[in-house]
């Protein structure tokens, strides 16, 4: 009787491969798993891109390594998940990851109303234009008549219409579901101008035939503020995440790094002292051990390290701080003090 | 009724109600309806509960709201400035424009192929052949990747074109063409072929009850034909020609930007309708091709012998004998093939083409309300599968009719 | 006067002369087929034409002006600015994420036993005349899946591992469709044959929810059923519970395919004479042991043409989940696109090239096979 058996048996499989979270909250879940289920993109290089043998890396990876780190001091407790632009909210509502770190753009209408909280920034992105070189254009206004190639279903697709409307000019939108298929399409020729987050364009820009023909357009047209997303609703969970940006960010303007962390521990510094659980019991109050920060910083590092690594200057990406900065080098990161 | 009935009838009293299949079947089918609605049940309360506590909105509020993204494509007029339900229905008609134009190539096609599959000419039906194996055998979506990538990039740019008598134009923007501009007193040409349409339903009656009563016949073909393409004609030509020609307008001077094809000027289909109603038609017609054949084989040599002994030439043996009798054969599995043609569609998704999946894709993202949407593409879709399944029925039924 | 040789009889016969050369051989063949009239003749030229501007360029890009080694793309960038031929080499590069995706390459082996496990216990289910077809079958849709799902997902017993856990979020490439298409067929077999029998049964409100069930999912398009399973399916679930993306498409994709299994089993079942019915109910044998031991034999055995050919439509639209995200055979080439070391005007054709290959190689070898079986069980009625 095979037929028999074999609902039960597909019924027991899919008994095994679905998870099963009991536990009340994210984090004792996450302990109780051993690992962080981390959402990311399906591959946008600097900010989590896998290579061939499958590891991510990436800005945005390196945050979810940072949670890792936090909660296990072990940065490779952590395991990614490719979302697409579309799955990415319900992936992380329903649960199936932790937390999502995908070049997510926080507004007021994802904050609100789709039941997640943006735990910060860790990227200050805006909107722009790249275009080929040949076509003799300086800048964005000169686009009208333009095809303008996207991706559909994120902001993006919104502040082009917003952007062509407002300055009167005519267009044409091809939006793409997967951003592979948009960079295929611009470089095929079917559209003038490639229009994502700027920091996508540097990104996307290394996947063209010729990046050498292209050019990114100096105008911003929105602001894009890229971050962590959690479900709402567990603070614990949302306080590791929030806080977990902010010791990157801390550290940084500290000058605490992945090199000398062991060194800085023992500093006179005060403000040091307490990130990094020398003084102070300040990861117990996000139910996590005393030297959370001090784990993120000697498995990741700070935010410096990770920006330099993965989009900095000496990377194919060739991205300068700008407004990526620290709030003391005109920039505008700014985290709250571990106090 | 009962499950089986000759069981029923005059059995001796059973001692067991267990053992009574009426009594079983009811049970069954109770436990169906038990286990339906629990599961039921079940699901609507954990939705509500997600929706809840995850603070989704939920509910066609949302319809009525600003779309604020741009289509490239759309039938009616459309703007940022439209609201969702607008949108998707710009999508919708979308959908049913692939699915229309992608059916009438298709068939075409298809029905070339087939009877090329059944030539005597060796060359030609290995061609036919080949051409179904190939195109069946291979994924549908790799097709269209295929012809929108690949072709896509063969085509020359959007400053450069190929042009067909000047009048049409190729490149990579799309296929341009002139487009009509009604003037006052146009509508006069829709009625006139509205007239002649109606017109040639009564000569073609006429003339079928005129051979049935004294046996000779009448060119209805050519004497629809004349009306249908003749009566606009006349009617354009008196009401003073109430349409010029909007010619696309290939701008080769200035910036290099502007240079190209004019935006909103003409007709442009874009590149991502051809490909997909390309690759759409040519899928389909292989297996339209396959239908074909066999139904033509269907009707025995016997049908062509009898005809030929009754003195009717190839032509009247085709049109009078062998087609109406292969037409249904071919007919049902056809209409499955349509079927799937307008849902294949779908894939549009894949290569930007805002059809319905790909609007309501785009909504369904700006807006989070997933239960909505996809609730929308399930009902498009599964009406227009009745529709065309109900239509398709009725013509069966139409042609079964001849058998007698 | 010798009167006896005014007879013309022959005493030997007439040697039979060859037909005319132009009625054989390939002269003859040619006018028979190619040029038997004028409007067949332009006809053959025209298809030859076609045929040649096809093909030409096909075997130019594909052979002539292929690149079969090399090391990155400067081996395959066209010297002369033009376009450039197959570029063989980066295939081979990207091969082993083709087949496995990203499996961590030190797991690989286990892939490679699912492989040849499916494929020696496949052949000789397929072959009609192997034995011990009963405890292959067992074997092929009992202990397989549950051998297969443990070699690739994992295997930990308490706290030893005895295979390392590979979450699915890393299988790709062939073996990504494969899964799919293997398992959506296997496990909609008996769901088909369920609905099957519920639309045939004569109990109204089992006979309505088949059909609503099957009409319903053959009436919507595949995407919108993987859209479903992977946006709507979590809303679903209670609290906590998350499905694995692969199975959550598993999930959509056996629905799907039930539906289709159903129509081709209930065409087996109304192809089994009445007179079997009534047989089996004479011999006193009640519905279910009636279907399992003569009904259903007899039809399954009929419809494995139509199963087939359900599972080639099923292995076809494995494609559709890269739309939504999974990285299947043409879903991992085309990620390989943007990988900057290969990256060449051919690329993109060249991977398409492959992933059609080995799409038209398993789909028509299974409709070949298809055929096969439709001519060998239809032997009885053939006149």
């Amino acid at each position: 009787m095979s037929k028999k058996i074999l609902p039960l048996v597909l019924g027991a499989a899919m008994g095994v491969a679905a998870s099963t979270a009991a536990g009340a909250t994210t984090l004792e879940d996450v302990k109780a798993k051993g690992f962080i289920q981390c959402g990311v993109s399906q591959g946008l290089p600097g900010f989590s891109n896998p290579d061939a043998q499958g590891n991510w890396t990436g800005l945005d990876v390196d945050l979810c390594r940072a949670m890792a780190a936090a909660v296990f001091g072990d940065a490779s407790a952590v395991k990614f998940t490719p979302l697409s632009a579309k799955e990415r909210f319900t992936a992380l509502q329903s649960g199936e990851v932790d937390v999502l770190s995908r070049n997510t753009t926080w507004t007021m209408s994802r904050d609100t109303q789709l039941g997640l909280n943006f735990a910060g920034v860790n990227y200050y992105d805006g909107q722009g234009f790249m275009v080929r070189k040949d076509l003799g254009v300086t800048s964005a206004l000169e686009l009208s008549g333009a095809s303008v190639c996207t991706n559909t279903g994120t902001t993006t697709e919104l502040n082009v219409a917003d952007y062509f409307r407002a300055n009167n000019m005519q267009y044409e939108i091809v939006a793409f579901e997967k951003a592979d298929e948009v960079v295929a399409a611009y470089d095929a020729g079917r559209c003038d101008v490639y229009t994502t987050d700027a920091s996508g364009l540097y990104a996307q820009r290394l996947k063209l035939t010729n990046p050498g023909d292209h050019m990114v357009l100096p105008e911003i047209i929105s602001k894009e503020p890229l971050g962590p997303v959690v479900r709402q609703g567990d603070d614990e969970w949302f306080n590791i995440a929030k806080w977990t940006l902010n010791a990157m960010i801390n550290a940084e303007e500290m000058g605490v790094t992945s090199a000398n962390v062991d060194e800085m521990k023992g500093s006179d510094n005060p403000s040091v002292k307490r990130l990094l659980g020398a003084e102070g019991a300040f990861g117990e109050g996000i139910g996590l051990s005393n030297d959370w920060a001090y784990n993120i910083i000697k498995n990741v590092g700070n935010y410096e390290e990770s920006f330099n690594a993965n989009v900095g200057p000496d990377t194919p990406l060739g991205i300068s701080r700008g407004v990526n900065a620290l709030w003391s080098d005109g920039g505008f990161l700014y985290a709250p003090p571990v106090r | 009724m009962s499950v089986m009935e000759q069981d029923s009838a005059g059995a001796p009293a059973r001692a067991s109600l267990m053992n009574d299949p009426k009594v079983r079947g009811y049970f069954y089918q109770m436990l169906l309806v038990v286990l339906l609605l629990t599961f039921g049940y079940i699901i609507v309360t954990n939705t509500v509960a997600n929706l809840e506590r995850q603070n989704i909105a939920s509910g066609w509020g949302f319809i009525e709201n600003t779309a604020g993204f741009g289509i490239i494509q759309s039938l009616v007029p459309y703007a940022e400035t439209s609201s969702y339900g607008r949108a998707i229905f710009v999508g919708f008609l979308n959908t049913v424009l692939v699915a229309v134009v992608g059916i009438f190539f298709a068939t075409i096609i298809g029905f070339l192929v087939g009877i090329a599959r059944l030539s005597n000419n060796w060359v030609i039906s290995r061609i036919a052949y080949c051409y179904v194996e190939l195109v069946r055998n291979v994924p549908l979506l790799l097709q269209i990747f295929f012809w929108y990538f690949a072709v896509l990039r063969a085509v020359p740019g959007k400053r450069e074109k190929w042009s067909l008598f000047d009048t049409f134009h190729l490149n990579i923007a799309g296929l341009r063409g002139p487009k009509p501009i009604w003037e006052p007193g146009a509508e006069f040409i829709g009625y006139a072929l509205i007239i002649a349409i109606v017109a040639s339903i009564f000569v073609s009656r006429w003339a079928r009850k005129r051979q049935e009563e004294t046996g000779q016949q009448f060119p209805v073909f050519w004497t629809g034909l004349g009306l249908i393409v003749g009566l606009p004609v006349i009617t354009y030509f008196v009401t003073g020609m109430p349409m010029t020609l909007e010619h696309p307008n290939f701008i080769e001077t200035g910036p290099a930007l502007r240079r190209g094809f004019e935006l909103g000027v003409g007709i442009n289909l874009i590149p991502e309708f051809l490909a997909l109603t390309a690759a759409l038609a040519i899928y389909t017609a292989a297996f339209i091709a396959e239908i074909v054949r066999a139904g033509i084989q269907a009707v025995s040599h016997g049908q062509t012998e009898a005809s030929h002994a009754l003195g009717l030439r190839q032509g009247p043996t085709l049109r009078l004998v062998i087609i109406p009798q292969a037409m249904r054969v071919i007919i049902p599995p056809l209409t499955s093939q349509y079927l799937n043609l307008t849902k294949n569609s779908s894939l549009a998704v894949a290569i930007a083409f805002p059809d319905l999946v790909s609007v309501g894709g785009t909504v369904l993202n700006q807006t989070g309300q997933a239960i909505e949407i996809i609730g929308i593409w399930m009902a498009v879709y599964l009406s227009l599968s009745l529709i065309t399944s109900a239509f398709m029925n009725w013509y069966n039924q139409r042609m079964a009719l001849v058998e007698r | 006067m010798a009167n006896s040789n005014i007879f013309q009889i022959r005493t030997e016969e007439a040697p039979t002369l060859p037909a005319p050369v132009s009625t054989t051989g390939a002269i003859g063949w040619m006018r028979k087929n190619l040029f038997s009239s004028i409007s067949n003749t332009i006809l053959t030229f025209i298809g030859i034409l076609l045929a040649y501007w096809i093909i030409a360029p096909f075997i130019q890009f594909a052979f002539v002006d292929a690149v079969w080694t090399g090391e990155n793309r400067e081996a395959c960038l066209p010297q002369d600015g033009g376009h450039g031929g197959a570029c063989w080499a980066y295939v081979e590069a990207y091969f082993p994420q083709f087949i496995y995706g990203r499996y961590p390459s030190a797991e690989t082996w286990r892939v490679d036993i699912v492989y040849a496990l499916f494929a020696l216990l496949l052949v000789p289910l397929a072959i009609p005349s192997a034995p011990f077809k009963r405890t292959n079958a067992i074997l092929f849709l009992v202990v397989f899946p549950i051998v297969a799902y443990f070699l690739l997902t994992g295997l930990v017993i308490g706290d030893t591992v005895v295979l390392p856990i590979v979450e699915t979020a890393v299988w790709g490439g062939l073996l990504v469709t494969l899964v799919i298409a293997v398992t959506g067929i296997v496990a909609s077999l008996p769901l088909g044959i369920a609905l099957a029998l519920g639309r045939r049964s004569q109990m109204p409100i089992i006979k309505l929810v088949s059909i609503i069930f099957i009409e319903f999912w053959r009436g919507v398009p595949l995407i919108t059923v993987l859209f479903m399973s992977s946006v709507m399916l979590p809303l679903f679930l209670p609290e906590g519970v998350t499905f694995d993306k692969l199975l959550r498409v598993l999930i959509g994709v056996t629905l799907f395919s039930a539906a289709y299994m159903a129509e081709v089993v209930r065409g087996g079942l109304q192809a089994i004479p009445k007179g079997q019915y009534e047989g089996a109910m004479a011999l006193g044998l009640r519905f279910w042991p009636m279907m399992y031991l003569i009904v259903l034999p007899q039809a399954l055995k009929l419809v494995i043409p139509g199963i087939v050919n359900t599972f080639i439509g099923l292995f076809k639209d494995t494609t559709l989940v890269l739309i939504v995200g999974m990285f299947d055979l043409l879903g991992q080439i085309q990620s390989s696109f943007t990988d900057p070391t290969w990256s060449t005007p051919s690329q993109g054709h060249t991977g398409y090239l492959f992933a059609a290959i080995v799409f038209f190689v398993f789909c028509f070898g299974m409709s070949r096979y298809s055929i096969f079986m439709e001519n060998k069980l239809h032997t009885g009625h053939k006149r």
